[in-house]
């Protein structure tokens, strides 16, 4: 007997999509615990967006099972419908009318009674801070406030599972961190959050388990920690005091390190190293090639570099080209 | 599924009311046509304003309910656009609900302007002569009409992709519909080939019905007609609707 394993909110078993021939998801599996925010990150076109697009009912997979609280997402629809809140890119909120009508116009297609649902866009907006705004159009809002109408609006139904879907895209930093301190509250109470980010920082900020995902397949699955571990020993980083040597001290490092050639960021120099020792071997060698250096130090990596290590590509390099 | 249409339907009630401007702009348009009509062509075309209002009137109606519908197919894409459908996709609620908010909401605005068209063109001197049955059943058309043509519109809403498009298909169906048919003008003076065109075409039928209503004479044949095409219209394109609706990513 094959029995459901409900300690997973969210699973997905070989999951597949194609659009036309391009290939979104090949076979992703994914297990998130309940009551956690877990992290689905990668670059645009990783198939994120689809992955939570077939969990949250809106998109058929063409291969593979899904589940979100032990419910098939094909075939137990509604009852999955039922249990989440879902959150995009663009806020789905209706501009012409205004938060308060919003929230209410939901908790009452949620079978509300219209007293309850009152009730509860009443609570929402205050909790969002949005009661100041509540009859005003939502047309009229800033973007952070539509964002966070939009999240109020999928927490309408006190959904057990909440798919927030690069829910900082484009928002300023205050906004996003606000946003972050409604997320963190959302996983306090119990609330299992799946959150997918390009941002290396968001996933590490804000999820206690990251998947990355890179051209639809799982590429490393761990805590932050574990993922920043996964590169490997540790990172040296060396500037030149006249940057006019970064191109000679990059040859010296790639020697040294053999395999590895470093990364420059303006006159900084980064390259991995198995251990501490190669510190002083960085610095003789530096030395020995007439190149002074104003910076010389080893570091933790950071998890944009174990992206970089562990998909072949930078997220944001991605990004910025993909975009378009 | 019922309680999830009429909040569907409140909501798009609210676009309507919170916007005066939308408001006033869909009762005057209808009026202005109404206005100019009788009292710009109506003494060329029937030797007096009074006698031409009696036959436009149920006519105008037609048309009335033909341009105002095309809102059902901006309202229904620009949802899609803005990304409220997968915010109404993503709750437990039926799948027709959206579709049939939208549309009851419609039917509901276009009851309105009708009422108001008549209004004033009883205050300019329009009679009916159809009896209180005859203007309970041209009641019945405008709003079995408003379904129908809700139906079609819906449809160009879902099937066509940027509202440009949809405002655009709306106007080039409805324009030629109801002018190459009997909506403004008796066929008998234009061309034979074009009254062939005008014989078959819905809005002739749709036209004539409403006249047999509201002004006494042949009713039976036109209106069974009418309801024929009513009917065809509204199951036809409110399935087409609900499955793409449904397919609609």
């Amino acid at each position: 007997m094959v029995a459901i394993r409900t300690d997973y909110a969210i699973r997905t078993e070989q999951l597949g999509k194609a659009f036309g021939a391009k290939r979104v998801l090949d076979g992703l599996d994914l297990e998130v615990p309940a009551g956690a925010i877990f992290g689905l990150l990668g670059p645009n076109g990783a198939g994120k967006t689809t992955a939570v697009r077939i969990l949250a009912t809106l998109l058929r997979p063409d291969s593979g099972r899904a589940f979100v609280l032990g419910h098939d997402v094909v075939r137990q629809a509604q009852q999955v419908r039922a249990a989440i809140g879902l959150t995009g890119q663009y806020a789905a909120v209706d501009d012409l009318i205004s938060a308060r009508e919003n929230l209410y116009m939901i908790g009452r297609l949620l079978g509300q009674r219209p007293q309850a649902a009152r009730g509860r866009a009443g609570e929402l907006l205050a909790a969002f801070g949005l009661a100041d705004a509540a009859g005003v159009k939502v047309k009229d809002y800033s973007g952070g406030m539509r964002r966070r109408l939009d999240l109020a609006a999928s927490l309408v139904g006190e959904p057990a599972v909440l798919f927030l879907d690069e829910p900082t895209t484009g928002l300023d930093l205050a906004s996003r961190n606000q946003l972050w301190e409604m997320i963190r509250d959302l996983a306090a109470r119990g609330t299992t959050v799946l959150l997918t980010t390009q941002y290396l920082e968001e996933a590490d900020q804000l999820a206690s388990r990251i998947m990355v995902i890179d051209r639809g397949v799982t590429v490393a699955t761990g805590t932050p920690a574990e993922l920043k571990n996964l590169v490997g020993g540790q990172v040296l980083e060396v500037r030149p005091l006249r940057p006019a040597d970064t191109a000679a001290a990059a040859a010296t490092l790639a020697m040294l390190t053999g395999t590895a050639s470093p990364v420059a960021e303006g006159d900084l120099l980064t390259v991995q190293v198995s251990d501490e020792d190669m510190v002083t071997e960085a610095a003789r060698s530096l030395d020995a090639a007439g190149i002074p250096v104003s910076h010389l130090a080893v570091r933790l990596p950071s998890l944009d570099e174990a992206f970089l290590a562990i998909t072949g590509h930078h997220a944001e390099a991605e990004l910025t080209g993909a975009g378009r | 599924m019922i309680a999830q249409t009429a909040v569907l339907a409140r909501r798009n009630l609210l676009h309507v009311l919170s916007d005066p401007e939308q408001m006033v702009g869909m009762t005057a348009q209808p009026l202005m046509f109404l206005l100019l009509f009788v009292y710009v062509f109506g003494g060329a075309i029937s030797g007096s304003t009074s006698g031409y209002l009696q036959f436009v009137l149920p006519g105008l109606l037609v048309q009335g309910i033909g341009f105002g519908t095309t809102q059902t197919a901006v309202g229904l894409n620009a949802d899609f656009q803005r990304g409220l459908i997968d915010r109404f996709r993503s709750l437990p609620i039926a799948r027709s609900a959206v579709v049939g908010g939208r549309v009851t909401a419609d039917i509901l605005r276009t009851v309105w302007t009708s009422l108001v068209i008549v209004g004033v063109a009883v205050a300019l001197g329009f009679r009916f002569h159809g009896g209180l049955p005859g203007a309970i059943g041209a009641f019945g058309l405008v709003v079995a009409l408003g379904v129908a043509l809700c139906c079609l519109m819906a449809y160009l809403g879902v099937a066509l992709r940027s509202p440009e498009a949809v405002q655009t298909a709306g106007f080039m169906l409805i324009l030629p519909l109801t002018f190459a048919s009997s909506v403004l003008v008796p066929a008998a003076s234009m061309p034979g080939w074009l009254q062939a065109f005008v014989k078959v075409n819905p809005m002739t039928i749709f036209a004539d019905a409403m006249r047999g209503l509201m002004l006494g004479g042949p009713v039976a044949t036109p209106a069974l007609r009418a309801a024929a095409w009513i009917l065809a219209l509204t199951v036809g394109f409110g399935a087409l609707t609900v499955s793409k609706y449904r397919r609609r990513a």
